[in-house]
């Protein structure tokens, strides 16, 4: 069994999240912290992003995945911030006992004051998304190549198709090239990348590999290892246009099609969860349905940059230090503004704001469902529009923020909802 | 004269910008809709850079590769003969973040540091 | 020289060679894949029929009843999970109503137990998302779901621990009549890629291939159709949306498209029905799916096919007559067919395996052996424990303590009872069907590396020649680097 049995706060996740939380709630005066991490080491998927393009929000500089991970887990070493490696949390219950397990110690209950979620995401894989054809090897999701390649050193294929163009695709694509693969063709199902422009330019364009929007595979040949796939484009209705069929013959396809916030432990432990986000509804202080219990990073909602990531869970880590420190008392007061993202805009992380808790200036981060140019991100206190900011372009692949201003709500004491939604003009 | 299309990384928008240059001086930059794009086409056509990250072998340490980058931008023609340097790297353990594994890799004047701490 | 060999070591041959391995006699199995369990065993819809859809009088209708009956006996005896949850035929149309007292008669002549016809509002109570339209149902109690991976792998493994040899990686390419050399009695040569085999007694259990072989011994020739059938595997947040097994009523394609819910919890979807040439055929395709999909909520309401986690197509074998072919082959004398094994293939198989096993004891004059052991114990599942009958296991073997599989939450213990234990896994797929890390929702994303880690360490397999399913497909070609180290 563990030596101790009890935490104030118990972070599930060594990666980005998990320790910028740590590292806030122990600057905000919370010493008796627990990381649980399942991998080997701290950093999570940091550790297989070898390329650069990290922290510039945040250090002001261009940082690689494991240079960025560094930062922080050299801030909990010195911070004497307690982790677990190699240990799987099994469950989370409704009243904060964490269930773990590991080599050493065997299966152990942490009983925690609070709980702060920090799992992270994972690939959707192919099964999800109904490909038709074999099922040979060769077939990866982006990340898992991506962790054979830069972690183990090993090369899945030498000529590859990737479909879907989200960014650990295209990362992947230049990463093969670069290892001597032939990268033949990324094949992107919706008419826009879900990419960062920069990664189209500097992953495809650079090395002359096509991309093909509103293209998607019909077909996996080979029946030991892949042997060639086939793309054909698909019309408005998203089905693929026949005739338009192209065969690439290849050993690999790299699959790069979404990521799901990995939300098992979470449904566990009866955390109300958010349809569109996949992740837990959570309010202004980043806690979840059950008080104490606080989530941030890809497990509340997949982010694009690290750097909100470490913001998100600074915030957290701040509030579960706080919640603890408060003698774990709910103490806020009057009623929840409900937030609704609608016309344009698919979520709000936070989906409620209390007043009497939020911080002077609440940043709310959403999606769009489409890619909108020289439209408008509106917000809307129950009917009256009182933020009418216009933005060049919106895309899904990019999050959105808009800033909630404590100040201008204490003009509004009976507001019920703030509606943010996409606007022409 | 050159003519050379672009798609701007500056931001979502991607504006595809046409410059025509010669050598070194560009003559006009169109299609961009801000000036980041006119900086980026600029440097783009003259001195395209990129940053290099790849891994190296590591002998004796606890893990068999370490990620490494280009300290610094290097011209986007050296790119294949640096990863060539850097394929042929064996650097013993312990290897330290900041490392230098290559020094002024192929004439760049840029050094190759590792990106991750390898222990023994 | 065997006295019998068998071809094939999906469920049927291990089935036969669990039978046969309580005799004093020298068997074995011959499989042209790397592992049992690989063509239509593995790619089914993992249902212990309760045997009223076949034919008054069929060999179908014997085997699968005998075989359903078998099955508690089988299961505890193995340790296969299987469960007994019931089925439902269900009408949705007023007019095809008179079909399921058909179906309930048939039941009833082939000796089924149990059956009722329901009501609308009965058949709703027993199971509140079937569709608006139920008229009524046919609720067959016997009927069951079974682990088709682990019914195969353990009559398998059994077989092996009591001497049966099993070869796989070997394909064999001819048949030939031959006489002993010493006794001078008639002996069959079977040629294959890893050299000659002989044997008194040739046992063809080769699923899509069995009219190959038989075709090779015997001027009464058979025709197999690998009928293709693909499926839609869901979440296992969708595997309580039916707790019996919903067929639609049959018609003169099949038993059309089921949904169950599995074992393991997971819900299946499937199958369609599509003939096809290739004996090695099981691709799904787009048509396929999109005709699952649209088929799926005819039955059941609300059906969650959003959540599928993985497709995939097996290959019945399809017999022109649509009826097993079990027995001696006419003119080639101690050749036993075990041909057509479609659906309900799988739940008859314990009672093909007992009624080869009884027509050779009497064939042969076989004795039974003194030390035949008919149990054998699955691999261990943790998830059974209390935390402190985990914690003495992790204590005496940490393995049991790391998860591998985050989604199924498999350790690294039992993935290695499925490497070391009799016919243990080589492959990533013998792995899964072994222990099911690989099989949950996100498809071996996480913890193929982890389980190559495991299998090079374990049976010294390079990490460049571990493959997926054997021959070669193999899961990492070379080194970053040039190869080096």
């Amino acid at each position: 069994m563990a030596a101790r049995n009890s935490y104030d706060i118990v972070i599930v996740g060594g990666g980005p999240a998990g320790l910028a939380a740590a590292v806030a709630a122990k600057k905000a005066g919370t010493d008796s912290i627990l990381i649980i991490e399942r991998d080997k080491e701290l950093g999570g998927i940091l550790n297989q992003c070898i390329h650069n393009g990290f922290g510039l929000h945040t250090f002001k500089e261009e940082l690689t995945g494991p240079e960025y991970a560094y930062r922080f887990i050299e801030q909990v070493y010195d911070l004497g911030i307690e982790y677990k490696l190699d240990t799987m949390v099994m469950d989370i219950s409704r009243d904060k006992v964490v269930t773990a397990m590991n080599r050493t110690e065997g299966m152990f209950q942490i009983q925690a004051s609070a709980v702060i979620l920090a799992m992270g995401c994972r690939e959707r894989p192919r099964g999800a998304l109904n490909i038709p054809g074999y099922r040979p090897a060769g077939i990866y999701s982006a990340g898992t190549a991506q962790r054979l390649v830069n972690m183990e050193g090993y090369m899945p294929g030498r000529e590859v198709v990737i479909l879907g163009s989200g960014d650990i695709g295209l990362i992947m694509a230049r990463r093969m090239t670069f290892e001597g693969a032939i990268v033949k063709v990324v094949a992107e199902l919706m008419p826009f990348s879900g990419g960062l422009k920069r990664n189209i330019v500097q992953c495809l364009d650079d090395y002359g590999i096509p991309l093909k929007l509103s293209h998607t595979i019909v077909d996996i040949e080979g029946k030991e290892r892949v042997t060639a796939v086939t793309i054909a484009e698909v019309g408005p209705d998203m089905k693929p246009i026949p005739g338009t069929e192209e065969r690439y013959t290849c050993d690999t396809l790299l699959l790069s099609t979404g990521l799901i916030p990995e939300n098992e432990l979470s449904r566990g432990a009866g955390v109300e969860m958010n349809a569109v986000t996949s992740g837990p509804i959570v309010n202004e202080i980043l806690e979840t349905s059950i008080p104490g219990v606080f989530a941030c990073g890809n497990v509340l909602h997949v982010h694009d940059l690290v750097d909100y990531v470490s913001e998100e869970a600074t915030r957290a880590g701040t509030n579960a230090a706080n919640y603890v420190q408060n003698g774990c008392a709910d103490e806020k007061s009057g009623t929840d503004i409900q937030l609704v993202a609608t016309e344009g805009a698919r979520y709000t992380v936070p989906s409620t704001i209390n007043v009497s808790r939020m911080e002077d200036n609440l940043t709310v981060r959403f999606r769009v469902g489409a890619v909108y140019k020289d439209s408008y991100v509106s917000v809307f206190f129950d009917d009256e529009r009182v933020q009418h900011r216009k933005k060049r372009i919106m895309a899904p692949g990019e999050m959105e923020q808009i800033i909630i201003q404590k100040k201008k709500l204490a003009d509004y004491p009976d507001l019920r909802t703030i509606t943010v939604k996409i606007e022409a003009e | 004269m050159e003519k050379k299309n672009l798609t701007c990384i500056g931001c979502p928008m991607g504006c595809q910008i046409t410059v025509e240059f010669e050598g070194e001086e560009v003559f006009s930059v169109t299609g961009n809709t801000c000036a980041i794009g006119d900086k980026y086409a600029r440097q783009e056509v003259t001195h395209p850079e990129r940053t290099v990250t790849s891994t190296i072998i590591v002998t004796g340490g606890d893990k068999e590769r370490c990620s490494v980058k280009t300290k610094g931008n290097i011209p986007k023609e050296k790119i294949f003969a640096c990863m060539d340097a850097i394929n042929h790297v064996k650097a013993p353990a312990p290897v330290r973040i900041g490392d230098i594994v290559i020094e002024n890799v192929c004439g760049t004047g840029v050094d190759v540091v590792a990106t991750k701490n390898v222990s023994l | 020289m065997y006295d019998v060999i068998i071809i094939g070591a999906g469920v049927t041959g291990s089935a036969v060679a669990r039978e046969l391995s309580r005799y004093k006699l020298n068997v074995c199995v011959l499989d042209k894949e790397e592992d049992v369990c690989c063509g239509t065993s593995k790619a089914n819809s993992a249902i212990v029929h309760a045997g009223f859809d076949a034919a008054a009088g069929s060999l179908m209708a014997r085997f699968n009843v005998r075989g359903n009956e078998m099955m508690d006996d089988i299961s505890r005896d193995l340790d296969v999970p299987f469960k007994r949850n019931g089925a439902m035929v269900v009408c949705i149309n007023e007019s095809e109503k008179d079909g399921l007292q058909e179906l309930y008669d048939r039941g009833i002549a082939n000796g089924v137990k149990g059956m009722q016809i329901l009501t609308r509002e009965e058949a709703l109570e027993k199971e509140p998302n079937l569709s608006e339209n139920v008229v009524a149902a046919l609720y067959a109690p016997t009927s069951g779901i079974i682990c088709p991976f682990i019914l195969n792998i353990a009559m398998a493994e059994n077989a092996n621990a009591n001497g049966v040899e099993f070869f796989f990686n070997t394909e064999v390419e001819a048949i030939t009549p031959a006489v002993c050399g010493r006794s001078g009695d008639p002996i069959w040569k079977l040629r294959t890629n890893n050299g000659e085999y002989k044997a008194k007694y040739v046992v063809n259990a080769a699923g899509v291939y069995a009219d190959v072989f038989h075709n090779m011994v015997s001027a009464d020739k058979i025709h197999i159709t690998p009928r293709r059938g693909d499926y839609c595997l869901l979440d296992k947040s969708a595997g309580n949306h039916v707790s019996h097994t919903i067929f639609p009523q049959p018609t003169k394609f099949g038993k059309g498209v089921l949904v169950a819910p599995t074992v393991h919890g997971n819900l299946i979807v499937g199958p369609t029905a599509v003939d096809i040439e290739d004996r090695e055929g099981n691709n799904t395709t787009a048509a396929g799916i999109g005709d699952l999909i649209a088929k799926a909520g005819d039955h059941v309401r609300n059906l969650p096919i959003r959540q599928v986690i993985t497709s995939f197509a097996g290959l019945r074998a399809h017999e022109d007559g649509h009826e097993f072919i079990i027995g001696e082959v006419k003119d080639a004398p101690h050749f036993i067919d075990c041909a057509g094994m479609e659906s309900p293939g799988l739940a008859s198989s314990p009672a093909v395996g007992e009624y080869v096993g009884a027509m050779l004891r009497e064939k042969m004059g076989l004795e039974e052996k003194e030390e035949w052991i008919g149990t054998r114990k699955g691999i261990l599942n943790p998830a059974n424990l209390s935390i402190e009958e985990r914690n003495e296991l992790i204590k005496k073997e940490p393995a049991y303590g790391r998860i591998i599989c985050r989604c199924e939450m498999i350790t690294e213990g039992e993935i290695i009872d499925a490497i070391h234990r009799p016919l243990g896994a080589r492959s990533l797929d013998g792995i899964k069907r072994r222990t099911r890390a690989g099989m949950g929702r996100c498809q071996a994303g996480f913890c193929s590396p982890r389980s190559m880690e495991i299998i090079n360490r374990e049976l010294g397999i390079a990490m460049e020649k571990i493959t997926k399913l054997g021959g070669d497909s193999k899961m990492v070609l070379e080194r970053t680097k040039g190869g080096a180290q």
